[in-house]
């Protein structure tokens, strides 16, 4: 099993998550995140005082697949999100060890 | 219809017979024509009393509506998250603690009969206040609505202050403060500028007749200068102004903007005391001059920064029905539009460049939108008041006089200074004793760690959002 973390741009949220459904992804944890890359972030001016924000709202989704959807999954990502401008995004790979569902103590990649 | 119009024809011809024996036979005596004639007066009267009394309930409720919710709002979203309810509950407490204090004394010592300087206690808990009319004040609507309408000026002036104190003053020492200073800065002012025999009062025999229609020397002078005093007493926030401190929301601070504007024509139009031509033309010259002013400081933001913000929106149109307070019942239109442009460029200038070279830590700029709003528009008033919308200076004759200095009364101008400077003066005395005081007695500032933590869960125990998933 493999967890996918994808970083993405909000705007591409449903594009991303429609992909992820075609290929067959069934579950997923969407989170509201903030933070900064190399891209630089923004001014905004309160009655005259500019305060500089740097981190950047963006998207973080949560998967944990079965290896044979991994490639396919993180395509789906790479063509959705893309816009090819900086600020984009990332996506990390990573081993999982077990899954449990809570509701009936299944194990292994049936939880999932 | 021909049976309709049969009945109609007997039906003249029955009202017809009528009239005519009554012009025949009925000769009235004069006692009745005189009594009918009291008695048609007295309906006249009512009707009039009525109508008016219809308005200034209605004025009454939009003023209150200024401080709760629409300055709460206003002011809740330009604090940090974490301050967020206690600066609405600085707004509301005052709806209640100023309310008693009222009824049980302060009313009688802002507009009962006194001397020059504050008002007596005749009307102390009310006593006096009733249904009758008080002839002086307001001749057409009884007195305890007038008496009512009052208390909702005397509510939302100490809570402008607040807007230099947010986020760092202790609740029991705000309450403390504004308590003592509604009774000693903000009742001998009102008595001054509009109570009987006041020192500046323009229509009730004033040594300095002051133009001031609707508080803008008494409201918004004492209430920003106050706000200057406080800021400069209490010091800067923690981590001001190294740390971010932006609004947390200006959706919050837009909706309270936009409920001040709606409420400002209580407050305006309502200081005529009638619902009549006066007040329309206040109500008109106060819309006139606030929306001057949003285009004024968007305008002059747009120019310096390259975008037009919304805050910079509001707080335009704020700092226009601030300036227009004074002059509202006295300017025609045209004038109140150049009163509103001049004081949302002026009060941009105050809040971006003159805050920041002097450094002081005014939050929510309460001095640079109501003190230095309420200065300028009380200068203007004395420039651009016309005795052709309110003739409310006359000569021994009773002939009117000239009002400001376009019309050709430039003495009128020093009046404006005098009733400017007695309000600057009473308000920097008056708040620098009661700060001290307040602070040697209770401490006004929070703890260090209360202030980091927040006022909300620190002075309240309560947040503002509440993340917790409930169900």
């Amino acid at each position: 099993m493999t967890k996918v973390e994808a970083v993405i741009q909000n705007s591409k949220l449903d594009a991303v998550k429609t992909a992820l459904h075609e290929i067959g992804v069934e579950g997923m944890t969407v989170i509201e995140v903030r933070g900064h890359g190399r891209q630089k972030g923004h001014t905004e001016v309160y009655r005259g005082r500019e305060y500089s924000v740097d981190l950047i709202p963006k998207t973080k989704l949560e998967m944990v697949l079965p290896d044979t959807l991994v490639d396919k999954a993180v395509q789906a990502i790479l063509t959705a999100a893309r816009t090819g401008k900086i600020g984009d995004g990332k996506i990390f790979l990573s081993r999982v060890d077990e899954a449990i569902r809570i509701r009936n103590d299944e194990r292994g990649e049936g939880a999932l | 219809m021909p049976i309709g119009r049969k009945l109609l024809i007997k039906l003249g011809a029955v009202l017809l017979i009528l009239t005519i024996s009554q012009l025949v036979c009925g000769q009235t005596s004069p006692a009745d024509t005189n009594a009918r004639l009291a008695k048609l007066e007295q309906q006249a009267a009512d009707a009039r009393s009525s109508a008016d009394n219809a308005w200034m309930l209605t004025s009454a409720a939009l003023v209150l509506m200024m401080t709760g919710p629409g300055l709460a709002l206003f002011y809740g979203g330009l604090v940090r998250k974490k301050n967020v309810l206690d600066t609405m509950m600085q707004s509301f407490a005052l709806m209640a603690v100023v309310t008693v204090l009222w009824g049980l004394f302060s009313y009688s010592l802002a507009f009962g009969a006194g001397n020059s300087f504050i008002g007596g206690l005749k009307n102390l808990f009310l006593h006096g206040v009733g249904a009758a009319p008080d002839a002086d004040y307001a001749p057409t609507i009884p007195a305890q609505t007038y008496m009512v309408y009052q208390l909702m000026f005397a509510i939302i002036t100490p809570a402008l202050i607040a807007g230099a104190f947010a986020e760092r003053m202790k609740f029991s020492a705000m309450l403390a403060f504004t308590v003592l200073w509604s009774i000693f800065v903000y009742d001998p002012m009102a008595h001054m500028v509009w109570g009987r025999g006041g020192l500046l009062n323009a229509s009730l025999g004033g040594r300095f007749p002051t133009l001031d229609f609707a508080g803008g020397t008494v409201v918004h002078v004492t209430s920003g200068v106050s706000a200057l005093v406080c800021a400069l007493y209490l010091g800067k926030r923690v981590g001001y102004p190294k740390e971010p401190m932006p609004p947390h929301s200006v959706v919050l601070s837009f909706i309270g903007a936009c409920l001040l504007w709606v409420g400002w024509f209580g407050f305006n139009a309502g200081s005529a005391l009638a619902a009549s031509s006066l007040a329309t033309s206040a109500f008109v010259a106060t819309h006139f001059a606030a929306a001057a002013a949003a285009v004024g400081w968007a305008g002059a933001e747009w120019i310096r920064n390259g975008k037009p913000s919304v805050l910079g929106g509001i707080s335009g149109a704020v700092a226009g029905l601030v300036a227009i307070t004074p002059a509202a019942g006295f300017v025609t239109p045209m004038p109140a539009l150049i009163i509103g442009l001049i004081a949302g460029c002026f009060c941009y200038w105050m809040v971006a460049r003159v805050k920041g070279m002097f450094g002081y830590d005014d939050s929510l700029d309460a001095f640079g939108v109501h003190g230095a709003g309420g200065t300028l528009g009380a200068i203007l008033t004395g420039v651009f008041a016309t005795s052709a919308v309110n003739p409310i200076f006359k000569d021994a004759q009773g002939n009117t006089t000239a009002s400001g200095l376009l019309e050709g009364n430039a003495h009128q101008m020093l009046n404006q200074f005098v009733g400017v400077a007695t309000a600057w003066v009473l308000a920097i005395v008056g708040t620098l004793v009661i700060l001290k005081l307040v602070d040697v007695t209770i401490g006004v500032r929070v703890s260090e760690d209360a202030e980091v933590q927040g006022l909300d869960l620190s002075q309240h125990g309560e947040e503002g959002y509440y993340w917790e998933a409930s169900a």
